[in-house]
């Protein structure tokens, strides 16, 4: 038997196995390539966002900013796109298989992923397969900073959002005639919450702030619970606030807040949470009044009007947030480079990112322009504050289009 | 910092606790009589809070008020899984069992996954902000509803066993399996009925959670690695255990997170766990096995 098994196996000699097997790697390999390069529909993008789990509620209202996308890009002459969805199910590890998965089924660019942690395993994937990803949101500076060729991010650096948030502070503190004096500093301790702790100590002393900081105190931001944690910020005394937060955690720190009886002088928020339509719905008329320090978009740009226009149009009632700006803003930096590309190839893709001028835009700065690492570092932040359920911009003025309100009214008159 | 933040700390951990204590108080008594270990515990509850989301966002019904109700569904749902599905287990080893309740924990989660999907939901009582104020302390009525409700639940549990024949010849069985046979009681009707009692105990903490926190599907493995916490250091197949036990674990989750880092808590109540298995392998009180 055994004999007779070699003899076949005899009939494919070594020489010629090797030959196949070369042979057979070297089409493997091309047939990415091959694919992309006749390609000359749409571009296929995945859109890689936390749909389901503890930040599901973002994710979805992310896709509320590519769903209106499409007929706006093709009013800007900018070709369409072939969006294909996936879901994060807000885990690191399910990010980095969807990402994978969706370069296997042919995606030609990424979108994504709203969360710091996610993304820097989704920008892994597609450095190492080539695939240029475009970043809507996510604030962790070492996603940028690891030389990537094919990442591009068109959203501030965790760096970035503290010197524009105490910038604006500042700004709102001149303009009320008052200031806390000192605060506590309440965040997330996932990648962006630690990014955003790290990068504090280093930032805040260059900006001369009228504050200092009690107290910090780090949270699961998948809790459940965080009484003792507001307790903890309570017995500190502050005049205010300073979070860093999710939406999940941004609500239960307002019932929190409510029913231990505690108003502070403010609520100054330098991440997402507190400006979502989920708060603002679910928290009604306790919604109103903080103050976000955050990535936003000038409601004086004509393509914010546009943006405006149509999520009323498609989403009756929700405000246009960073959330649907910036998740519209990375498939306007993917249109235009595919118009400017001429090909699905991903290396002619990323050279026409990184060659990216785009002025008119909707998110507060002059426009988006990468630098050699992929950021734009042009981008800037505003002040933000919920007022009846609505959001408007305080800072910087160029952007504003309302006063702030000073102090916080307190939240046991309004129950 | 002041005394009056210890105190509020220390009463919403002891709130806590003793939602957490009857929830653990099913799993002890389950494995106090019938001897099989409840690793779908925490997914049982899950099951109730559900149920209890379900009533409040379709027909507007107060956990509170359906607190029984739910607590008598998940008995009959105990008492079915224990006759139908778990006597067959109960003479066969223990990994046996132990893969047949991992096996339906995990379909559990699964089966709310499909029907409710992996997002929280929450429920919005007309007392959801409410909170009592004496003098400086301040209590969140959500979590006093909840922790009375337990409290009162446990006693009605304690009084049944104590007082009733039932009652009586569950313990009976739980004291000596062959002398119960002896004496004509019908062990594989009162196993099922201890089964559908620690249901009911883990239903009824469920029905109470929803006032504390929000219910994803993936909520139950969390609460049975918990109740395991719970009944090991109160000690195994005590009653009273798992009630000082609960509490234990909310007193040291609320202190943990005060002191410490609240990021950090439950680093403290496995510490506690290590602590007992270490110099009182028995748990806090239970009794010590030759």
């Amino acid at each position: 038997m055994t004999r007779k098994s070699r003899s076949n196996s005899a009939r494919v000699s070594r020489r010629s196995f090797s030959a196949g097997i070369g042979a057979a790697g070297l089409v493997a390999g091309m047939a990415p390539f091959s694919i992309a390069r006749a390609q000359s529909g749409p571009l296929k993008v995945g859109v890689l966002l936390p749909r389901s789990g503890f930040e599901a509620g973002i994710g979805q209202d992310c896709q509320r900013g590519v769903d209106i996308a499409a007929p706006i890009l093709k009013s800007l002459g900018l070709p369409e796109l072939a969006i294909v969805n996936g879901d994060t199910e807000s885990s690191v590890e399910t990010a980095r298989s969807r990402a994978a998965q969706m370069i296997s089924d042919g995606a030609q660019l990424l979108i994504g992923a709203f969360d710091s942690g996610q993304t820097t395993a989704i920008a892994q994937v597609a450095e190492q397969n080539g695939i240029p990803l475009v970043i809507n949101i996510a604030a962790a500076p070492e996603i940028t900073d690891q030389g990537y060729k094919f990442v591009f991010r068109n959203f501030p650096t965790a760096k970035m959002i503290l010197g524009d948030a105490f910038e604006n502070q500042k700004q709102v503190f001149n303009l009320v005639g008052a200031a806390p004096k000192t605060v506590v500093f309440m965040h997330v301790n996932d990648t962006f919450g630690t990014a955003m702790a790290k990068g504090i100590n280093f930032v805040m002393p260059k900006f001369n702030m009228p504050y200092t900081i009690a107290d910090e105190i780090a949270y699961d931001p998948a809790a459940r619970d965080l009484s003792v944690e507001v307790a903890k910020a309570k017995a500190s005394n502050p005049d205010a606030l300073l979070l860093v937060s999710r939406l999940n955690d941004a609500m239960l720190l307002t019932r929190e807040l409510v029913k231990q009886r505690w108003t502070p002088q403010a609520i100054l928020s330098m991440g997402p949470g507190w400006y979502e339509d989920q708060y603002l719905k679910t928290l009604g008329k306790l919604s109103d009044g903080p103050l976000s320090f955050v990535p936003w978009y000038d409601p004086n740009k004509p393509l914010s009007k546009k943006l405006e226009a149509a999520l009323a149009a498609a989403y009756p009632g929700i405000n246009l947030n960073t959330n649907h700006v910036f998740t519209f803003e990375a498939l306007l930096v993917a249109a235009d480079a595919y118009k400017r590309a001429g090909s699905a190839d991903p290396k002619a893709l990323a050279d026409a990112i990184r060659a990216t001028n785009i002025t008119d835009n909707v998110s507060i700065g002059p426009g988006i322009q990468f630098d050699g690492t992929g950021q734009n570092a042009k981008v800037k932040d505003g002040a933000v504050q919920n007022r009846g359920g609505k959001i408007v911009v305080l800072s910087p003025p160029d952007a504003a289009n309302a006063k702030p309100e000073w102090p916080l009214a307190s939240y046991q008159s309004r129950t | 910092m002041p005394f009056d933040v210890y105190l509020n700390v220390a009463v919403a951990g002891i709130l806590t606790g003793l939602v957490y204590g009857l929830m653990a108080l099913g799993l002890s008594v389950i494995f106090g009589v019938v001897r099989v270990v409840n690793f779908a515990h925490g997914e049982m509850m899950s099951i109730a809070m559900y149920l209890a989301v379900v009533l409040f966002s379709g027909f507007h019904l107060d956990p509170l008020i359906m607190l029984v109700p739910i607590a008598a569904v998940m008995f009959v749902f105990g008492y079915a899984l224990q006759a139908g599905v778990i006597n067959p287990f109960i003479t066969r080893p223990e990994h046996s069992q132990f893969l047949l309740l991992v096996a339906l924990a995990i379909i559990i989660v699964n089966v709310l996954l499909i029907i409710f999907g992996p997002d929280a939901r929450t429920i919005q009582t007309s007392y959801a902000y409410d909170s009592f104020q004496i003098g400086r302390l301040i209590v969140d009525a959500s979590k006093l509803y909840a922790g009375g409700a337990a409290i009162l639940f446990a006693v009605l549990l304690f009084a049944f066993f104590r007082y009733t024949l039932v009652g009586k010849a569950v313990r009976a069985c739980a004291d000596n399996y062959t002398g119960a046979l002896v004496v004509g009681l019908n062990v594989n009707r009162l196993y099922a009925l201890t089964f559908g009692i620690g249901a009911a105990c883990v239903g009824a903490a469920g029905v109470m959670m929803t006032l504390i926190v929000d219910v994803t599907p993936i909520i139950g493995p969390t609460y049975t690695l918990l109740a395991f916490v719970i009944v090991i250091t109160g000690g195994l197949g005590s009653m009273l255990g798992a009630l000082v036990g609960g509490i234990l674990i909310g007193l040291t989750e609320a202190f943990a997170g005060l002191l410490f880092t609240p990021s950090a808590k439950s680093m403290f109540a496995f510490g506690i766990l290590v602590l007992v298995l270490l110099f009182r392998p028995q748990g806090i009180l239970g009794k010590r096995t030759a």
